[in-house]
């Protein structure tokens, strides 16, 4: 607690399939959130850019990229990877520096332009890597991973075809007017039931896209948005924790859990413990929420997060989807944004865009899709190698 | 087809023959199994130690989850062509008290499959080319 930090501004760029230069989605994202926040780029200290790793080198130096293109201005600069939470480590880093006093004002941006179809691993021959092999040896795909958590819940937890659809076609709803969002389009049941099987139990409409997008955010510390006269959105908890040995969940892009006949399983498995630690940073808990950004990569994927946030007990998902809860008017609605299913991945800009989510629906900026009286909100995604974000940000 | 000589697609991560094994290590200090094998540090935080056995895993287990695939991976999967659907299981072993991942023998459909569903070892062509015929792990059915 009271280690909070200022959003002032926030932006993006439309999700979509457009096969332009990252740059040009990311400058956008950028210009919007300096604007949002009415900061000028030169007043800028520090950029803190997310990675993108399908882009060259100027991906892998993206703050840098982003500092160039904004017009070189002797700020401080850093770059983050993370797989899937990327952006929610270069927010985190932002903050700290924030929080350690070293700077008072900082852009966080992340901008992606991805390939069609599968994300496949890094070419050539890659005999020790995890990433390379699974493909090789056993056509492991990420949707993999992600049909094995949803066949798990429909043997272990009931969990129904119907269910997973149901979670797409809220979700269809829920980003039908999110200007950002890359697809706008209702579905229906059986849109969604008659769509090919790509990884069974998993259909083509419920596995998310990779998209092109970038999403920018502009923190400060809570001292320089007093002086602005500004009431602004706080981030309460930036959660980045890695797993606690064994990791006993099969996780991409591993072969195979750690082994728990040593050492017994933790607590809390590792989706569990990234939220678990941004309540705990933030002094609240899943009660306080009102609504929550998950990573829904699968449609099913989403009925885990919702055990993982602590918005119901283990394989209560399916009851708390089915009574509307998470619907926009519900108790606590979920992907508010539209979420993946209505996005696909940028991966570099996806956290921040479930933070942008965040501000708007806390600003009461969200249009049609606004949650009424929201006071608090959540985010959690996860990605590849032990990495995963949660964040919380308050009124 | 039947003359070509068959390989590992990989060596050193299973036995073959009649009863073939995945091939781990075992930490000579904790005990603790690891799969790929891990020979240079232990990854148990309270274990310091860099020294293994290497240890035939159980080649028998339950499977925890499963999925079958009905679209083309991309590459490094070498897919036969035209492409055939597969599935994937991952497997809880009792004793070593993980969950490995492997291809599902072939001819077996996830229908034939549920969570608990004893399943075994066999090793099995995964892609082949001019040469030979090359192998790796895959589980199927006890009862199949």
């Amino acid at each position: 607690m009271a280690k909070e930090v200022a959003i002032l501004g926030a932006g993006m760029h439309q999700w979509g399939k457009w096969g332009k230069n990252f740059v040009e989605y990311g400058i956008k994202a950028c210009n919007d959130a300096l604007a949002d926040a009415g900061v000028e780029w030169k007043d800028i200290q520090v950029i803190a850019g997310a990675e993108t790793v399908r882009n060259g080198y100027p991906g892998y130096v993206a703050g840098a990229t982003f500092a160039e293109a904004l017009g070189w201005s002797g700020s401080r600069v850093s770059t983050s990877y993370a797989a899937c939470a990327s952006g929610a480590q270069a927010l985190n880093n932002a903050r700290a520096m924030i929080l350690a006093d070293m700077a008072d004002v900082i852009l966080v941006v992340g901008a992606d332009t991805t390939p069609k179809g599968f994300l496949a691993p890094s070419a050539g021959e890659r005999w020790h890597d995890p990433d390379w092999l699974r493909f090789r040896l056993m056509g492991c795909t990420n949707p993999t991973y992600f049909a094995l958590y949803a066949r798990r819940r429909m043997d272990v937890y009931g969990a129904t075809e119907e269910d997973f659809a149901a979670v797409k076609v809220k979700n269809a709803r829920h980003g039908l007017a999110n200007p950002y969002a890359r697809y706008h389009k209702e579905f229906s049941m059986e849109q969604v039931l008659e769509s090919p099987m790509v990884a069974d139990p998993l259909r083509l409409f419920e596995i998310c896209a990779t998209s092109d997008g970038a999403a920018a955010v502009v923190i400060s510390s809570l001292e320089y948005a007093r002086k602005r006269k500004i009431d602004p959105i706080k981030i309460a908890a930036v959660s980045t924790v890695t797993p606690i040995y064994p990791q006993t969940t099969i996780e991409m892009p591993n072969f195979s859990t750690d082994s728990a006949a040593v050492v017994p399983e933790p607590v809390r498995g590792f989706k569990d413990s990234i939220a678990h630690e941004a309540y705990r940073e933030a002094g609240l808990g899943p009660e306080d929420m009102s609504l929550a950004e998950v990573y829904d990569l699968s449609s099913a994927l989403e009925l885990d997060w919702y055990e993982n946030i602590g918005l119901c007990g283990r394989g209560e998902a399916e009851k708390l989807l089915r009574s509307g809860d998470t619907t926009i008017g519900g108790r606590i609605p979920v992907n508010t944004s539209g979420g993946l299913a209505c996005f696909g991945e940028a991966v570099p800009a996806q956290a921040l865009a479930q933070v942008c989510e965040l501000v708007w629906q806390l600003r009461g900026q969200a249009g049609s899709r606004q949650v009424e009286g929201a006071k608090a909100g959540i985010t959690a995604n996860q990605g590849l190698f032990g990495h995963g974000s949660s964040v919380i940000c308050t009124k | 087809m039947g003359e070509k000589k068959q390989l590992p697609a990989i060596e050193g991560w299973f036995t073959t023959g009649a009863n073939p094994h995945l091939l781990g290590t075992r930490c000579k200090q904790c005990g603790t199994y690891f799969f790929p094998k891990q020979e240079l540090f232990c990854r148990n935080p309270d274990c310091q130690s860099s020294e293994f056995d290497e240890v035939e895993l159980s080649r028998t287990g339950k499977v925890w989850s499963y999925t079958e695939h009905f679209y083309q991976p991309p590459e490094p999967y070498i897919s036969p062509d035209p492409f055939e659907p597969y599935t994937i299981a991952a497997v809880e072993l009792e004793k070593e008290k993980m969950v490995i991942l492997g291809q599902v023998a072939d001819g077996i459909a996830h229908s034939q499959l549920r969570a608990g569903t004893d399943v075994e070892l066999v090793v099995e062509r995964i892609y082949e080319d001019d040469e030979a015929e090359y192998t790796v792990w895959k589980w199927k059915p006890v009862a199949a």
